[in-house]
């Protein structure tokens, strides 16, 4: 869709969603991380300028949704002018925390600010368990923080990663959710990239654990409709066909890590492809000429099964990031579909973590420990590799 | 519907023009709905001081029509019933 006097080209939709990963720096060290592995190689972070600039040429292309992501974006102390900025450009602005760094003070420099919206991470619904997996004493300081952020009239959307560690206590954590008024609730399945895939064999859950889940999930919607919605989407290593990821690659989304990298999504950096550098080039520049961007445009580089499918137009092939995981090629079909030639292997791989995950339950093997996300175990896999 | 209720734009949505798009918008966390040419006017005239009386004799005056109270009142049930207007107190 192109309109007159916009600066997109023909047959290239506009990014509609700007990630702004402000740094990596995070006080938590969540095992199932999204970040790249190699956090420790981003130290050259944008300037405040360098956003400015991003934000306005990704706004005047039609960028409406912002997200300040991270690690931890409060630990930029620029954000609160960046959020000015991002307001007055006409951005829904979303600031995506754990909480830790905040303060009533600063929630209330957002709201002059003109932050739209405030989503605070939760481990999980009781203090041992989250201060573990986080890394940090963080659970009753989260508690409160959501308490603030509903007293200035914040829109909350609660996010709680579900995992093996977390997931027969479901229930509880939404009666939190429920106890501490969040509007949203996203009930978020790890995905498997980056520190997660690392931890894969710790953090899968079960079939069982999934269906109990699912239940207990499919009751609080029916029981909060109306006062909040609750979103819950099973980990798509149980699908048999792929997620549409990113609705396409370049179609809505671009992500730009802390040293200006700018990505189709905050996982592509894995990819043996060459991405430009908003230092470098424009925004329309990267948007519309990059190699990068145009890598997976369209239907063109697919290879069989995906080339001749009819769901191609609806589902692009899945994934880039996970095909490229799991088989070596980028181009090739997300293993998650069962047209895949490379299915069944992933679906051994479930079963074999399955496995695991009940012989460790009945203690027949020892648990191996969790890669928690820092600086420093990323310094040691940068040196493995 | 009560058409003595002036609505306003509950606090987690935005409403906005957007040039690229070429329409009003709905914003709201991490998400977007883009409206219809009709949607859009009835929208923009949600403020928070106007009545559904007020917007409809507005709408009826600037589209020279009297046949679309019931278009109206359809759009406006969903737009409360998806959060995004709430009466004015």
């Amino acid at each position: 869709m192109t309109t007159a006097g916009s600066e997109t080209k023909n047959d290239i939709t506009p990014p509609l969603w700007l990630l702004a990963e402000l740094t990596y720096k995070c006080p938590l060290q969540c095992p199932y991380c999204s970040n790249p592995v190699e956090i420790a190689k981003y130290q050259n972070e944008l300037s405040t300028k360098d956003w400015v600039r991003v934000m306005q040429q990704a706004r005047k292309m039609g960028a409406t949704q912002l997200g300040f992501s991270g690690g931890e974006p409060l630990v930029r102390q620029d954000l609160e002018e960046l959020i000015q900025e991002a307001r007055h450009l006409g951005y829904y602005t979303n600031l995506i925390t754990s909480g830790v760094g905040m303060d009533e003070e600063r929630v209330k420099r957002f709201k002059d600010a003109g932050l739209d919206h405030i989503q605070i991470s939760f481990q999980a619904s009781n203090e041992e368990l989250n201060n573990f997996i986080g890394g940090t004493k963080s659970f009753q300081h989260k508690k409160e923080m959501a308490r603030i952020v509903k007293e200035y009239e914040y829109p909350m959307v609660l996010n709680i990663v579900i995992h093996r560690k977390n997931i027969d206590q479901i229930r509880d954590i939404l009666e939190m959710t429920v106890e501490l008024n969040a509007d949203y609730v996203e009930l978020a399945s790890t995905q498997y990239y980056g520190w997660s895939r690392i931890n894969v064999d710790q953090l899968l859950p079960t079939r069982e654990q999934l269906a109990n889940a699912e239940k207990i999930a499919k009751e609080y919607q029916e029981k909060m409709k109306g006062r909040s919605k609750i979103i819950y989407v099973i980990p798509d290593y149980f699908e048999n066909r792929p997620k549409p990821c990113m609705n396409g690659w370049g179609a809505i989304f671009l992500t730009i890590a802390p040293d200006g990298t700018a990505l189709p999504c905050h996982e592509a950096g894995q990819l043996p492809i060459e991405f430009p550098n908003v230092r470098d080039f424009s925004i329309p520049e990267i948007w519309n000429d990059s190699p990068g961007f145009n890598h997976f445009r369209g239907f063109e580089w697919m290879v069989e099964p995906c080339r001749s499918c009819p769901e191609k137009t609806k589902d692009f092939g899945g994934c880039r990031c996970q095909a490229f995981m799991l088989t070596g090629d980028a181009r090739n079909a997300d293993p998650v579909c069962d047209k895949s030639p490379h299915h069944k292997s992933l679906i051994d791989d479930v079963e074999r973590i399955n496995e695991l995950a009940v012989d460790e339950a009945a203690k027949k093997v020892e648990e191996k420990p969790l890669i928690f996300r820092n600086m420093k175990n990323s310094k040691s896999y940068l040196e493995e590799v | 519907m009560d058409k003595n209720n002036t609505p306003e734009v509950a606090p987690t949505f935005r409403v906005q023009w957007e040039d690229v798009q070429n329409c009003y918008v709905v914003l709201y966390p991490e998400g977007m709905v883009k409206l219809s040419s009709s949607a859009g006017q009835i929208m923009k005239r949600v403020n928070g001081e106007t009545t559904i009386t007020e917007i409809i004799a507005d709408l009826k005056e600037t589209f020279s029509s009297n046949e679309l109270e019931d278009d109206v009142i359809k759009f406006l049930e969903v737009a409360y019933d998806n959060g995004w207007l709430r009466n004015k107190k």
